[in-house]
């Protein structure tokens, strides 16, 4: 029998203190003859959010699961504050959000959630916490009969609950209703005020954007960017506005500064960017009214982390 | 009215004790044995009914005695195999399909910590069978002659090898078959094991065999300890023996968490 188990704590100050929470370097991951991780390299800090940005099957919960320790690389190295992540001195340190599941179907969320946090040595109160996420009615309601927002919402109640150093989340937010997504975000906020560090992946740009202070762009197992939202998306704005499809481009840029570019993407939807300012705003319009084109929506804006993301990963369904 | 910014959830990690651990995964493992109706079924209704019908309508020549002194140490064999192996396998194997167990590999939780929670709420659910299957069959004219203590290594060891083959079976299988095998596991053995049908009528070369089941060697024990008043059921035992470590060595190697 493990008696060490209860000795985790005692070790807890010197195991990996100042180490990154999450350090990669070079890491495959093969299944069979697929790569999904294909020498992937990055770095989480302590204390931030990071964002783990990819399409479907670019290798984002392979990696995460690695880190979590639920699957060993074929190759390169992964340090979880500054531990092997196999290392069970690490598992009281975690908190850990899966895609999906984990918890048995007929248990009742109040009595699951409490049951966990009787693993730890210093849980939140599991009622408060369960509250707080709105579940305070469903305490009793087994978990197969929560909608799937609310089982997403128990499940991120026990990724905290054991007041951990680092979390991670997968997907924390797929199939969640607005309220629960904010309630989701506000979490993730508290989380990292708090000083948690916290490792998450999405889909969704907006997410990426509002949380993160690192965000890391990954296909086909590979980093293809990484920065801050604002570093990503740039200085550099963009004219946008809506009107009827198939304006002449050309005659639009003749009549812009040099350097400037126009494109239509997707139809009746058009972008301008340049030395967009209030000179540029005047020429546009100015040709519009000349060519009797109606513009709507019309605003100035920086590009958004999806436009990167798109043009990085490009427009392919996958 | 409060928000998730009133949550202290400044880090402050660490593992409960073990004891503290195991005890409340037993907890719910109790819990989730007991409000499952098929499991109840397994594990209660099923030897309470085959306990009472046996015991009182003429279905099988037992030779002489009291009918319910041949069936009911029968019935305690079957009771531990219900929650030991069927129960146990089928449930096991459909956390592993939920991914419930890879969700406790995150906790503190260890796997040695999560077998012991079996273990304990395992032979906690025997114990309460064990409580009203005595009760029924006392009330039935039971009379148990020999002395019950010897039971006691018996219904562990038992537990220890129908354990392992539950979990074997579990830690290999796809939910469904583990549900469908253990099921079908425990008729068969039912039906074979000497439970409720002496084995002596059988040809004496597939009475040997027969009798190195491990069902059987747990009735012929527990026959010949609480029935026969017999000593030390060293023959019965050294079965079971042979069972729990080969069963527990095989899933130790098998048993896939995911």
């Amino acid at each position: 029998m493990p008696g060490v188990d209860s000795t985790f704590e005692s070790t807890l100050g010197s195991a990996g203190d100042g180490a990154p929470a999450v350090e990669i370097d070079g890491l495959v991951k093969r299944y069979g003859s697929t790569t999904a991780v294909d020498g992937l390299s990055l770095t989480c800090a302590r204390g931030a959010v990071t964002a783990i940005l990819g399409p479907n099957g670019a290798g984002k919960t392979s990696t995460i699961e690695i880190c979590e320790g639920f699957r060993r690389p074929d190759g390169g190295t992964v340090r979880v504050l500054g531990l092997d992540p196999a290392d069970p001195a690490l598992r009281p340190r975690l908190g850990i959000m899966p895609q999906t599941g984990g918890v048995p179907p007929a248990a009742r969320a109040g009595e699951w959630l409490r049951v966990v946090s009787r693993f730890y040595a210093h849980p939140l109160d599991p009622d408060a916490l369960l509250g707080l996420l709105g579940l305070a009615d469903h305490r009793r309601t087994p978990y197969r009969r929560l909608s799937g927002g609310q089982q997403q919402r128990l499940s991120l109640a026990a990724a905290v609950i054991g007041r951990p150093e680092l979390v991670f989340l997968d997907e924390p937010t797929a199939g969640l209703d607005p309220q629960a997504r904010h309630a989701c975000w506000d979490l993730v906020a508290a989380l990292r005020a708090a000083g948690v560090s916290v490792v998450l992946t999405t889909h969704q740009m907006d997410e990426a954007e509002k949380l993160s202070d690192h965000v890391v762009v990954i296909d086909h197992g590979r980093v293809v960017a990484e920065g801050t939202p604002a570093s990503l998306t740039g200085a550099e704005r963009q004219l946008r506005f809506r009107a009827r499809p198939g304006l002449d481009l050309e005659e639009l840029l003749a009549a812009l500064p040099p350097g400037s570019a126009a494109k239509e993407s997707p139809s009746g939807h058009y972008i301008i960017e340049g030395q967009v300012g209030p000179q540029l705003l005047a020429t546009v319009t100015a040709w519009c009214a000349t060519e009797g084109v109606t513009t709507e929506d019309l605003r100035i804006e920086r590009r958004t982390l999806e436009d990167v993301f798109l043009e990085l990963t490009g427009r392919e369904l996958r | 009215m409060s928000t998730i910014a009133t949550l202290d959830l400044t880090p402050r990690p660490g593992a409960a004790p073990l004891h503290r651990m195991v005890l409340a995964q037993a907890g719910a493992e109790i819990r989730a044995m007991l409000r499952n109706g098929e499991q109840l079924l397994l594990t209660m209704i099923i030897p309470i009914l085959l306990l009472v019908g046996f015991s009182t309508a003429p279905l099988v020549d037992v030779g002489g005695g009291a009918r319910v002194d041949f069936v009911a140490p029968g019935i305690l064999a079957l009771a531990v195999m219900s929650t030991a192996f069927t129960g146990q396998a089928i449930a096991t194997g459909f956390e592993r399909r939920y991914g419930v167990l890879k969700r406790l590999g995150a906790t503190p939780l260890s796997r040695a910590g999560l077998l012991l929670a079996k273990t304990v709420a395992v032979v906690a659910v025997e114990a309460l069978q064990v409580v009203v299957i005595v009760a029924v069959a006392l009330a039935l004219g039971w009379s148990p002659h020999g002395d019950p203590l010897w039971a006691l290594p018996l219904l562990l060891l038992g537990t220890a090898a129908f354990s392992g083959l539950g979990l074997l079976m579990a830690g290999t299988l796809r939910a469904e078959a583990t549900l469908a095998g253990a099921n079908l596991v425990y008729l068969v053995l039912l039906g074979l094991g000497g439970v409720l049908f002496p084995l002596d009528r059988v040809p004496a070369g597939v009475q040997h065999v027969l009798g190195l089941l491990p069902i059987s060697a747990l009735t012929s024990g527990l026959r010949t300890v609480l029935s026969d008043g017999g000593g030390f059921p060293g023959g019965p035992l050294l079965v079971l023996l042979c069972w729990t470590v080969a069963a527990l060595a095989l899933a130790a190697r098998t048993f896939r968490w995911e």
